[in-house]
């Protein structure tokens, strides 16, 4: 297959707000579940090992028209969660048994709760993260919460989900990983072969469909990537920081590369990358996720940093291996995690030297023209004085 | 929490006079610290582990309330623009942009005096994902230590034997060696104890002094008039004996107003007769709180309940600082503190308010820049008025930045929420008559 009909599929999943492929890969089993989960990290070996699929939920993009979620929420409120309701009440997700809620901010925070009052015979968890990092702490915190999940999702399904289904689990979630770097690799060598709205789509992609048939699509499109000898352009290399929770609508991320920008990382679907390393698959799998959570995890705005000379060091750790000249800090508006740490950030990219810029959208966002200027100048001014 | 205002009633009760010293002398003490030598502990509200700084000897510095203060003193406005100047967002909470703009002007008190410095950030990170970056943010300015104290939210409405267990492990293995090491003190277990014990003794009468609202007329406004009722429990008061002392003083007052059958001293003097009765969720503003409240007494509304008053800890349902099990007496406080519960308990909380205390309305005032209490709000208003019948309203106001109080709009509102409430009155009381 070429990339361009692996990217084709990825399109179609990316617009279906129906879900199609999670509801025909359910139908197909009566004997599986569906269980839906927000940004920024869920352990999905743990569903997976039950027997069910994660459905990545991240709003309703640009395309949905949101009338219910909209009454839910005031104007001051971004517009994840709305949109998210209108997925709810629509229908969209009647297939879907359960909904995770990770700790990311007080909006999704709450919005669990709301959840639970919408749709009361839904499994909905709240699930928490450590923010304390000592294996005696935060970790024993976390392995009993991840023991909770595991069985609250048994009393869904009615099954049991063994330490040894979860250890192969963890194997499959390694492949897919170990493939979501290889491709963040790859764009960052070739980006002209490798776009970031390829990127994108695929990363989506791997939000509603099986993790199996995720890994071959990801082997597949590295496969023809890599045979492709496109132009090289004079861009930019940047960094996106800041999208990880409420997504931009595609077009943003085409009209930064359209306006002189090769993105060669971001923060979108971290979850994807959120384990930076193989998680063991022998031993206690619980204790082995949480060991990974706890020591080899990503950063996000969602997280604390218990050191201050640590804040905003994974950032530039990031723009020093992906050789970037520049971040762009893309916040949705309304997010306080993005928007808080955002000046520790700056501080940090000034301190460095690291050029920068910062911009708030929406996952509706419609007007595309004042991104390309401010991206098309940004990139101007890092080819003219950097 | 706390407010300080200079004038309520002509007859100011002994009450309104001790909270106002009392506040007044700790915001003395934290400006005094170059000559009394004591340590300062800044904290949030929820989660005040006032006993637990106040055993070490430390001075507890609160940043809300220095926020609120300056708020009611006009100042925060312009504390928010510095700030939002300096790279702050518009979009996020103003309570941090007013404590940055504070700093960045000189950090002055309320007596007019310099704020030191904090010695240590307890970052009680309860019930708001703001706390962590406020924090964060604070360590980048202050350059001092730091101790996170992560207080899982009981997103299935309990607290779990897990979350009691994690608070108290962080007590034990980060919060106190960190409180020992820039005291310099060691942890006196005995001292905690005896502040728990008072607590419980303060708990005590506050819990009277809200219920006493079930009365008709209510004596108190457990809303506007309960900010300076909340203010010694609230700040770096609980647990001392000026708290147990205000609150015994406190409760004979309500007493006395019970006994005359009088309605709650207001800022205009007594309230005349009560028409309506509500229960009120979500923060005050700050920048107009008086002239807030002049709105609702105008009307011979007052307010019965409110979840606000328990942000700082939630005491009217049983819960009371435990001087036998002094650790997992304070988790158990930080995790039942209101913006810590999950939405459908707090729906449960204000539904047994509504009754309990006979309203005839919910309000929600929602913050612009709080989503930790806003996101949701309408939600909440749907199912009180599904559950219990009465009306809801809701008005949308900030904290502490001034350009997000439009009084006419929320005046218009108001004023058209009590005339419906009358209307609905009389429409039952036809309906009564006629079927009569």
């Amino acid at each position: 297959m070429s990339t361009v009909d692996i990217i084709k599929r990825c399109e179609e999943l990316y617009e279906d707000t129906y879900f199609t492929a999670a509801r025909e890969w359910k139908a197909a089993d009566p004997s599986r579940k569906v269980i839906g989960y927000m940004p920024v990290y869920v352990p999905r070996e743990i569903m997976h090992a039950g027997n069910m699929m994660s459905l990545g939920i991240l709003g309703g993009g640009d395309n949905l028209e949101v009338i219910h979620g909209d009454a839910y929420y005031q104007s001051y409120i971004c517009r994840i969660p709305r949109s998210t309701i209108e997925l709810g009440k629509t229908g969209r997700l009647d297939f879907v048994d359960g909904m995770l809620f990770p700790s990311i901010c007080d909006v999704i925070r709450n919005l669990s709760g709301m959840w639970k009052l919408m749709f009361p015979e839904t499994y909905v968890r709240y699930f928490d993260v450590p923010q304390n990092y000592q294996d005696d702490i935060g970790g024993n915190y976390y392995v009993a919460e991840l023991q909770e999940l595991r069985e609250g999702l048994e009393k869904l399904s009615g099954n049991k989900i063994t330490d040894e289904a979860i250890r192969n689990s963890i194997q499959i979630y390694n492949i897919n990983r170990n493939l979501i770097r290889e491709l963040y690799d790859l764009r960052s060598e070739m980006p002209h072969n490798v776009s970031s709205n390829d990127v994108y789509l695929l990363n989506r992609a791997g939000m509603v469909i099986p993790v199996e048939e995720h890994n071959e699509m990801l082997r597949d499109y590295m496969d023809a990537a890599m045979r492709l000898d496109n132009p090289k352009r004079d861009n930019c290399r940047i960094i996106i920081n800041g999208s990880f929770c409420e997504q931009p609508p595609l077009n943003l991320i085409r009209s930064i590369e359209l306006a002189g920008c090769y993105i060669v990382d971001d923060d979108y679907m971290l979850v994807n990358r959120w384990l930076l390393n193989e998680v063991p698959s022998e031993g206690n799998p619980l204790q082995n996720l949480a060991d990974a959570f706890i020591h080899e995890s990503a950063d996000s705005a969602a997280k604390y940093c218990d050191r201050h000379e640590d804040v905003g060091m994974y950032l530039l750790g990031t723009v020093k291996e992906r050789q970037a000249e520049g971040v762009i800090f893309a916040a949705p508006s309304f997010c306080d995690p993005a928007l808080l740490e955002r000046p520790m950030l700056t501080d940090r990219m000034k301190e460095h030297d690291i050029p920068h810029i910062s911009f708030k959208y929406a996952e509706n966002s419609g007007q595309m023209q004042p991104i390309r200027e401010q991206a098309g100048t940004f990139a101007d001014s890092i080819k003219l004085w950097s | 929490m706390s407010a300080n205002i200079e004038t309520l009633d002509p007859q100011k009760d002994s009450s309104m006079l001790m909270q106002k010293e009392m506040i007044n002398s700790n915001y003395d003490a934290l400006t005094d610290t170059a000559n009394n030598g004591k340590k300062v502990c800044s904290t949030f509200v929820p989660g005040n582990l006032n006993e637990l700084i106040q055993s070490f000897g430390m001075l507890n510095n609160l940043p809300e309330t220095n926020a609120i203060q300056n708020a009611m003193r006009q100042q925060s406005g312009g504390m928010i623009q510095s700030a939002e100047r300096m790279g702050h967002s518009e979009d996020v909470c103003t309570y941090v942009k007013a404590d940055i703009g504070m700093m960045s002007k000189g950090n002055i008190a309320p007596n007019g005096k310099p704020m030191p410095n904090p010695d240590l950030l307890l970052l009680s990170y309860t019930g708001c994902f703001t706390f962590m970056k406020w924090f964060e943010l604070l360590r980048q300015e202050y350059k001092c230590p730091t101790v996170m104290l992560q207080v899982p939210y009981q997103g299935d409405g309990e607290v779990t034997q897990n979350m009691r267990d994690f608070v108290v492990k962080q007590l034990k293995e980060e919060v106190i060696p960190a409180l020992e090491q820039v005291s310099g003190n060691k942890f006196d277990i005995d001292a905690l104890r005896e502040q728990m014990r008072r607590s419980a003794q303060a708990e005590d009468d506050l819990v009277w002094v809200l219920e006493s609202a079930k009365n008709k007329p209510s004596p108190i406004d457990a809303y506007f008039g309960a900010i300076y009722y909340l203010g010694p429990m609230f700040t770096a008061f609980r647990g001392t004996q000026q708290a147990v002392d205000y609150y015994k003083v406190l409760r004979q007052e309500i007493e006395q107003r019970i006994k005359n059958g009088q309605g709650p001293i207001t800022p205009g003097g007594s309230m005349g007769k009560e028409k309506y009765r509500i229960v009120m969720e979500g923060p005050p503003n700050w920048t107009n709180f008086r002239e807030f409240w002049k709105m609702f007494y105008d009307e011979g509304a007052v307010v019965v309940a409110s979840t606000y008053t328990k942000v700082g800890g939630v005491y009217d349902q049983g819960f009371r600082h435990d001087a036998d099990n002094p650790l997992e007496s304070l988790a158990d406080y930080c995790l039942g503190c209101y913006t810590n519960r999950n939405l459908p308990k707090r729906v449960d909380m204000l539904e047994k308010y509504v009754k309990d205390y006979e309203a005839d309305g919910l309000l929600i005032n929602s913050i612009k820049s709080c989503n930790s209490f806003s996101a949701g709000q309408l939600m909440m208003m749907q199912e009180i008025e599904k559950r219990t019948g009465v009306p809801g309203a809701f008005v949308e106001t900030d904290l502490v930045d001034p350009r997000y109080f439009s009084a006419a709009n929320v005046k218009n509102r108001l004023e058209s929420y009590f005339q419906m409430i009358e209307q609905r009155r009389q429409g039952q009381s036809n309906m009564i008559a006629s079927a009569r």
